[in-house]
């Protein structure tokens, strides 16, 4: 007999659970699973890149923004948010793994390590 | 009465009194929010509005202790000799918040009000926010260089909280049958309590000729007119004709303040000088 056992790893995001139930429950009150779940971005310091900085759930866009601010900002960690809902967001699955990412493992010649960088390049 | 070498200047001399008071009176309101509001944490309705409830009142914390440690200051200048001084020691922010009792309490009576459901909750925290966010506007300019400072500082929170719970009230308001219901029933049990904002304590008109406090008057109507307006996106209506109670800023509570102190004075109480 055959079990198929789908294994998540972190950052993927399953399919059924990604917020699309929100709509079918408008009056849903305080549950849980009533809020779509966002995925926020944070920037910490002008000049540097949003980074993923973990997932929320919230009504809409401004709540997720406010959400994001009081639970990834307040020990000051930012000065940009960026938010989008979880299911706009499409993942490579993981059953294609070795098929894209290993090919590249072998292949050194495509780091850039071959170089001598000055000590002024930062975030490199 | 007054140490003779203090260096505080003569204007200032005259009211001392009234200052300590106001700024306990400051202090009081935004220790017993910031008491009532840390009572949802891990209660919160969903983990985010969780912490965004205790962050608020971690902020209105942070500013009650702004406040006692001027006001102890003042008390420490003045007062050496007080009969008041329990502690047997000089006034700290911590003598002001664990062993003053009901009576000596300042706080507005709305800010002591239940938490009860979270309708309720939100619509204290935007009545209060509304009314700070005009106070600390005008404070910021005030003569007490103290005063002015705090509520500087403590503004670009409020501004906050305002709108913060402003968009709750419109989201409970304009929501579902019964998030309107819930919202409604706190509008009529907040209410009564909201009159007393702006009704100038004695220690408050004392102070408001030397521009030190702000005029509870002078902000009352730009204080209705934002709530109409937050109201009338979350449809709701403000309630007429409604007998107000008052009484906090004078140390004449509701009984609500005695459960609050029992709890956040126990271990003060019971085991004086405690420390971890």
């Amino acid at each position: 007999m055959n079990i198929t056992i789908r294994k998540y790893y972190y950052g993927d995001i399953p399919d059924d659970n990604s917020g699309e139930t929100a709509n079918s429950s408008p009056e849903g009150g305080g549950r849980e699973g009533a809020w779509p779940l966002w995925e926020v971005f944070i920037r910490s310091k002008q000049g540097l890149d949003h980074k993923h900085a973990g997932s929320l759930h919230a009504a809409d866009a401004r709540m997720a923004i406010e959400n994001a601010r009081d639970v990834y900002t307040r020990r000051n960690e930012g000065i940009s948010i960026w938010v989008v809902e979880s299911k706009y967001i499409h993942a490579s699955s993981p059953d294609e793994a070795e098929s894209f990412y290993e090919p590249a493992a072998d292949k050194i010649y495509r780091h850039p390590t071959f170089y001598d960088l000055p000590d002024e390049v930062k975030h490199m | 009465m007054f140490n003779s070498n203090s260096s505080i200047t003569n204007s200032q001399f005259q009211i001392p009194d009234s200052l300590i008071n106001y700024t306990l009176h400051l202090a009081d309101n935004t220790l017993i929010l910031a008491q009532q509001n840390s009572a949802w944490c891990g209660h919160g309705p969903i983990l985010e509005q969780d912490i965004a409830i205790t962050n608020i009142s971690l902020d209105l914390l942070g500013q009650a202790r702004n406040f006692y440690q001027y006001a102890a200051q003042l008390i420490n200048e003045f007062k050496a000799h007080s009969p008041k001084e329990r502690a047997g020691g000089e006034a700290t922010e911590d003598t002001l918040a664990y062993l003053r009792d009901n009576r000596e309490y300042k706080n507005c009576l709305l800010t002591e009000q239940e938490n009860g459901d979270w309708a309720k909750t939100i619509l204290r925290q935007f009545l209060f926010s509304n009314y700070q966010y005009l106070l600390y506007e005008k404070l910021q300019y005030g003569e007490d260089e103290q005063l002015r400072a705090i509520a500087e500082k403590a503004l670009k929170e409020v501004i906050y909280h305002l709108k913060w719970s402003s968009e709750w009230v419109i989201r409970l308001g304009d929501g579902t049958h019964e998030s309107h219901q819930r919202i409604s029933n706190a509008v009529i049990e907040l209410w009564p309590y909201v009159d007393e904002l702006f009704i100038n304590a004695d220690y408050e008109s004392a102070l408001i000729a030397n521009n030190i406090a702000v005029d509870g008057g002078s902000i009352k109507k730009s204080w209705l007119q934002g709530t109409e307006e937050i109201f009338s996106e979350a449809m709701l209506s403000v309630p007429q004709n409604v007998f107000s109670q008052k009484g906090g800023k004078q140390g004449i509570h509701t009984e609500q303040l005695g459960y609050i102190l029992a709890e956040m004075q126990f271990l003060q109480r019971a085991y004086p000088d405690s420390v971890w």
